[in-house]
């Protein structure tokens, strides 16, 4: 199943669920089903509750947020996460405020959905990972799909926090198939060995001694694994791989032994260069665990630049495979 | 949908009140002066926006909108929250941090959140969510409706256009009263607004009310019909208040010329009311004064609020 399939069936599922659920979003509905067509067949089975907006990133959101604030959960789907730059005050200053600001918790059951990413040469404001802009908001929690989570539990679970939160979708992860019953392609396997984290971990053989962890979001794990089969095929360098379903908050905590363990620790992420989601979680592992690391948490991201259009100047920006392998590799020689 | 413009005449007299009206106009003044009083002797932290001169706004609203219906409030709010619910103590504990604090005085003056109140402190912001929640009203309480009030400033940020839109298309049970006070904290209107509001509504389909009234039995009279087609289910309605901000924009920020804020003296309501019903005026604003002074002090030797809910 790809992981675009996978959404389509958890937004299914929670719409069957849950007879109050609302989705609101740009051309959501059918015969387009989305311009990812992740939405695909939910407005023929609940016209009522799919609801085709205006361009109006910022009231979309707001009204999504004000059928939230009134008991009824509500998902938006921003047809590129860019766009949620035109939603910023209503994330930043009501829904996540709203939760807290009020003296007590008031429940705020609101996902905003947000396509991400570069690889398809959709250029400069169709392609960024705008993830770190939204860090550190009280009370907006950020995830990422990956193909080690099924959105089936996840975004039940999303809802059931009734929080504002936001979920970021690699569009090249998409088209991706779902890693299914512990394997994750022929080289690799995956489990989840930190309880309540939703840390996925994805290996080879004996994840307690590789050399090295690689930390990544969902968008970056086949990227991740290329470098890792490069690292042990070419340079008989192993390495695990952590995939968070939750980006922030984030607890590093339960991570902390197989960190100290590791010869090296890598932040890999597809956002340009500059307050990264890997800083944050960097600055975190080295204060809690700076006596036992081997060495300082490496950072791996995309340049510091804006991201072109043209497909062979958009690798030059984007982290690639390569990216990956030539850090670690680098690190460790 | 038909696009109606409706307008009150203008009027000379204001008629007698009900004592209870007049209770909460007087409530309501008398608050926001002990307010600016307790800034001026530095025993309130912050920032406050008063609605001197605009108490009869809420305060005509008070009988049209139930405990049902959703009110959004903006920076400018204790009227409205007073009007609704008579709570001069929980109000000012939550604007000095004292225990009773409506929301433990962690929103303050601009972000009250109580039953079907709430209030945000950026404008328009509340429009799309005023929107939103009319919908789920829609859908799970017909007949209930949504009232967000905002001001002629506010008509500068796209949210308002977007709900409009949005409100609009979808027949949301959204009642939007305008505050026109023709003034945008230091900036006149004339300068910060092209065009006019009712030609705004209108660019929407949405049915438009102007009036200049600050007789709140007449105000309700010409609100009652235009209401109730907002809880038929017959879309949206902007109203609009040409009044008067007889105060400053918040502390002691009044730029304006002495012959401006002359001229916004003339159209006060309490001068005016207390002319014509000087008998019934008399006792209940020596009551009301003396209710605030009284809760004033007995709120201000209260303990600090403590914020337990987080």
């Amino acid at each position: 199943m790809r992981v675009s399939e996978n959404l389509n069936a958890a937004l299914h599922a929670a719409f069957e669920s849950n007879s109050d659920l609302h989705l609101l979003g740009e051309d959501v509905a059918d015969p387009y089903g989305g311009a990812f067509k992740v939405t695909r067949g939910l407005s023929g089975r609940y016209p009522d509750r799919v609801m085709p907006t205006p361009l109006s990133e910022g009231g979309l959101v707001g009204v999504a947020a004000g059928l939230a604030l009134a008991g009824i959960p509500a998902i938006a789907e921003i047809m590129f996460s860019d766009f949620a730059c035109l939603a910023f005050d209503q994330l930043v200053n009501f829904a996540s405020k709203s939760v807290t600001m009020y003296g007590r918790r008031v429940p705020l059951p609101l996902l905003v959905r947000c396509p991400t990413g570069a690889g398809r040469s959709y250029g400069p404001t169709h392609s960024q990972s705008l993830q770190k802009h939204f860090i550190g908001i009280p009370g907006l929690s950020l995830y990422e799909i990956s193909p080690c989570h099924d959105n089936r539990t996840l975004i039940c679970d999303i809802l059931a926090r009734a929080e504002p939160a936001m979920l970021f979708e690699d569009k090249i992860l998409y088209t991706q198939q779902m890693f299914a019953a512990g394997r994750a392609g022929e080289l690799f396997s995956y489990d989840f060995p930190y309880p309540g984290s939703g840390i996925a971990r994805v290996f080879t053989d004996g994840p307690d001694t590789a050399d090295c962890v690689i930390i990544a979001p969902g968008g970056l794990v086949h990227r991740a694994l290329n470098a890792m089969r490069d690292l042990l095929l070419e340079h008989e360098i192993s390495c695990v791989l952590l995939v968070p379903s939750r980006l922030y908050p984030f607890d590093t905590g339960p991570l902390l032994p197989s960190l100290c363990r590791a010869s090296a620790v890598f932040v890999t992420e597809e956002c340009t260069a500059g307050g990264t989601w890997g800083s944050e979680i960097a600055q975190q592992v080295h204060s809690r665990a700076w006596g036992d690391l081997a060495r300082p948490v490496t950072l791996i991201h995309s340049a510091d630049s804006i991201i072109p259009t043209a497909p062979h100047l958009e690798r030059q920006v984007i982290v690639r495979d390569s990216t990956i392998t030539e850090a670690v590799a680098g690190s460790l020689s | 949908m038909s696009i109606i413009t409706t307008q009150t005449a203008s009027e000379s007299g204001l008629s007698r009140l009900a004592d209870d009206d007049l209770r909460l106009m007087l409530m309501i003044r008398h608050f926001e002066q002990k307010l600016l009083s307790l800034f001026d002797m530095g025993k309130l932290n912050g920032t406050t926006h008063t609605c001197l001169g605009q108490e009869y706004i809420p305060v005509a609203m008070s009988s049209l909108v139930g405990a049902r219906d959703f009110v959004f409030s903006n920076h400018r709010g204790h009227g409205h929250y007073l009007s609704r619910y008579r709570d001069p103590a929980g109000l000012l504990a939550e604007i000095m941090g004292r225990q009773g604090a409506v929301c433990s005085g962690v929103g303050g003056s601009q972000h009250i959140l109580r039953d079907r109140y709430l209030s945000t402190g950026v404008q328009g912001e509340s429009l799309p969510v005023a929107t939103g929640v009319a919908l789920a009203l829609k859908r799970s309480e017909p007949a209930a409706l949504a009232c967000a009030y905002i001001g002629d400033g506010t008509w500068g940020e796209g949210s308002v256009y977007e709900a409009l839109n949005m409100a609009a298309l979808w027949s949301a049970p959204l009642v939007v009263v305008v505050e026109h006070n023709g003034i945008a904290q230091s900036t006149l209107t004339a300068v910060q607004l092209s065009g006019t509001i009712r030609d705004r509504a209108h660019a929407f389909g949405v049915r438009h009310h102007r009036t200049g009234s600050a007789d709140v039995n007449r105000i309700r009279a010409g609100l009652v019909p235009l209401l109730e087609e907002v809880r038929l289910g017959h879309g949206p309605l902007v109203v609009e208040f040409a009044t008067h901000r007889l105060g400053p924009h918040s502390k002691g920020d009044d730029s304006r010329p002495p012959e401006l804020i002359r001229q916004a003296g003339e159209h006060d309501w309490y001068a005016r009311y207390a002319a014509e019903y000087p008998a019934q005026f008399a006792a209940h604003d020596a009551q009301m004064y003396a209710l605030i002074e009284n809760t004033a002090a007995e709120v201000a030797a209260r303990p600090e609020s403590a914020w337990e809910g987080r």
